[in-house]
């Protein structure tokens, strides 16, 4: 048994395990911080088979963007979750109805040995000996297809701008750090001196806006 | 990868447009806030203005980044047509979102990318460019239709359109698959191959993919039974941007359509234009039978666009070059009556409110003359009076139906211009005959100027119609049909 083999069992192992512990995890953000523990693992798996920038992407877009956002989600939503079990066995028999067609449905599928017409061989595109995968893809990205991953661009270009279009309210009066002021401040304007009369009071100015 | 196939030259005047479109971005965001709209409105008709002349001074047939890109004399007559219809509708947008208070200068940065992506729809000789376009321009319109975010109507509108807008891209997503899947090629060439063999017919895969993506496309541009979103759409959104709607997406989604069928699917001619016959005949009749009991003007002008979709499909379902061009020919006439049309309904305004029902236009003719006959003029070139321009986009689109012994659609087609004359006559008769209500507010000069140049197209079209015959008849033999 390799070091591979004692490593894919450990990432398999804990995969698994982080993996049933998002479903059984009673408090939502757990269940999340579970989620990335899973995708970390699977992130090892890829890495061992070689895949090293699928296994970056995991990394970068799953743990670092989605399973963020989910936290995100589940903290700002506050869902009751007793609440949303309330109604599992009145809808119960509905989900077993659609369940079972499902399954009825993936078993006709496997059982059906031959796939008509036989899928193309070369579908599959082959992967040079000689690059990293990464480099496979920006070769192949950056060139033949450039014009796909170019529009691809603009389309989330535009779903940026929606985003702050549709949302970014400028209010007025909001007080703002603004650590170049802060940094400029000397004694000479943050500090005054007065003269306090022996039993008088020291009435500060008006906050300046 | 040698650059030569790649041919970047063909694609420069999107590169341009897009270009403009993220320096504009920066120059709004770093810019500063004062005047910051109007700049943003003339810059952005400038960058549209380049793309035009950049658009102008290519010739032949050029195919670019293999193959997945075409630059024809079919998709620049179109792409003109496109940058022309974006630039007055910035033009029309400036002075109303101004009052409105939704003059933000990101509006024409996203009418500069959706006439990007409608660049890219014109030009896509590729289901992935074709996808890319279409998704480009739909989610720059999403975000314009709710531009006005407090106005509930606005964000319903932009709501409403996303819902089923993200449904039909799901559609002609699951149909462009099933394409890939049977013809194991994505770009229109290969397709073609796929389509001309002899038993393309019974494919059933092709077929069905043919039918996804023709029902996405259908939405795209609102054809019955796919229309449920026009009215809302078109009445929720901001007049401006409605008149953006109407017009210069319509003519790329129309254009693509007929690349797709043409340069894809010529050998499926007898399949497709059986559906193309169904959504016309339902276009026409449910554009002129609803439109009938409308007392809102922008939904009236929702329903009479949906007819006229269906019109323009009908050179569509002819087929052949004459069909191409009499489609293009329609497009083009179209889009000047509508945006005319959309500059009258902007200058409705009372004490600087504006207002939408019919019924506010009533005895227009008493206190401002021109606009009353500027504003009829375009009713009745809409509704097909000769000799109005209107009447001879319809002739066209007949004369080609006719001549594809189509005799049954060009007879439902001539009956539902009439009964659509209908309801664009109601508006003059109130403008002429009813009584008369409070004079509007005076237009802005750049509306004004848009409503004359309309009105002198429509009246004048039929004295010198040459050129447009000619540039129509030039960009259909490039089709491959």
């Amino acid at each position: 048994m390799g070091l591979t083999a004692i490593f894919f069992y450990l990432f398999a192992t804990l995969a698994l395990a982080s993996g049933a512990m998002v479903i059984v995890a009673k408090n939502p953000v757990h269940a999340v911080l579970f989620l990335i523990v899973t995708f970390f693992n699977a992130a090892g798996l890829f890495i061992l088979l070689g895949a090293e920038f699928l296994a970056m992407l995991l990394v970068i877009v799953y743990v670092g963007a989605v399973a963020v956002m989910f936290l995100f989600v589940v903290m700002m939503l506050d869902v009751d979750f007793a609440e949303l079990r309330a109604g599992f066995i009145k809808n119960a028999p509905v989900g077993l109805i659609v369940g079972g067609v499902v399954l009825a449905e993936l078993v006709a599928l496997l059982s059906a040995r031959a796939i008509v017409p036989p899928p193309v061989a070369a579908t599959g595109a082959p992967i040079p000996r000689d690059v990293t995968n990464t480099e496979a893809l920006g070769q192949l990205l950056y060139t033949k297809y450039v014009y796909f991953f170019q529009g691809a661009g603009l389309v989330l270009l535009v779903a940026m701008i929606g985003a702050i279009v549709l949302t970014l309210h400028h209010r007025q009066g909001v007080k703002r750090q603004s650590i170049a002021d802060q940094v400029a401040r000397g004694p000479k304007t943050a500090v005054k001196m007065v003269k306090v009369a022996s039993g008088g009071s020291v009435v500060p100015d008006a906050p300046k806006r | 990868m040698p650059a030569d196939m790649l041919n970047f030259a063909a694609a420069y005047p999107e590169m341009i447009l897009a270009a403009g479109a993220i320096a504009l971005l920066m120059i709004g965001a770093f810019g500063g806030t004062q005047g910051n709209s109007d700049r943003a409105g003339w810059l952005a008709i400038l960058a549209l203005a380049a793309t035009g002349v950049a658009v102008a001074m290519q010739t032949g047939t050029e195919r670019a980044f293999n193959d997945a890109f075409i630059s024809d004399n079919f998709a620049r007559f179109v792409k003109l047509l496109v940058l022309s219809g974006s630039a007055v509708a910035i033009l029309l947008s400036m002075d109303d979102l101004r009052r409105a208070k939704a003059d933000r200068f990101e509006i024409p940065v996203l009418i500069l990318l959706a006439t990007v992506g409608m660049m890219m729809m014109i030009s896509a000789n590729d289901l992935l460019a074709l996808y890319l376009g279409l998704e480009l321009q739909s989610l720059a319109l999403y975000v314009l239709a709710a531009a006005r975010r407090d106005d509930v109507r606005s964000s319903e509108a932009g709501m409403k359109y996303f819902v089923l807008g993200a449904l039909s891209s799901g559609m002609l997503l699951y149909g462009a698959s099933l394409l890939y899947g049977f013809a194991g090629t994505t770009s229109f060439a290969g397709l073609a191959t796929a389509a001309a063999a002899p038993n393309a017919a019974a494919n059933l895969g092709l077929i069905v993919g043919l039918v996804f993506l023709l029902v996405g496309l259908a939405f795209k541009v609102s054809a019955v039974p796919f229309h449920m979103w026009t009215p809302d759409v078109y009445e929720g959104a901001p007049t401006p941007i409605t008149a953006f709607f109407a017009a210069a997406p319509k003519l790329a989604a129309m254009a693509l359509l007929a690349r797709v069928l043409m340069d894809g699917f010529g050998g499926l001619f007898i399949q497709w234009q059986k559906i193309i016959i169904f959504l016309s005949i339902a276009s026409m009749l449910l554009g002129a039978f609803a439109a009938i009991g409308q007392t809102n003007i922008k939904r009236l002008m929702a329903y009479s666009s949906i007819g006229h979709v269906g019109f323009a499909l009908v050179g569509l379902a002819a087929g052949g070059e004459q069909g191409v061009q009499a489609l293009l020919i329609y497009l083009a006439i179209y889009l000047v009556m509508t945006l005319g049309s959309f500059a009258c309904i902007l200058a409705m305004r009372r004490d600087g409110q504006p207002v939408e029902d019919i019924s506010e236009l009533s005895g227009l003719a008493q206190n401002n003359l021109p606009m009353a006959f500027i504003l009829a003029m375009l009713l009745f070139s809409l509704a097909g009076v000769p000799p109005l321009a209107g009447f001879f986009g319809k002739f066209y689109v007949f004369a080609a139906a006719v001549k594809a012994e189509l005799y049954g659609l060009a007879i439902i087609g001539v009956l539902a211009s009439v009964v659509g004359a209908f309801y664009y006559l109601r508006i003059v008769k109130v403008m002429f005959f009813d009584e008369a209500k409070p004079r509007f507010t005076p237009a802005a000069p750049y509306v004004r100027l848009v409503m004359i140049a309309a009105g002198l197209f429509v009246v004048l079209y039929a004295v010198y119609p040459q050129p447009l015959v000619a540039a129509a008849e030039t960009a259909a033999k490039s089709l491959q049909l």
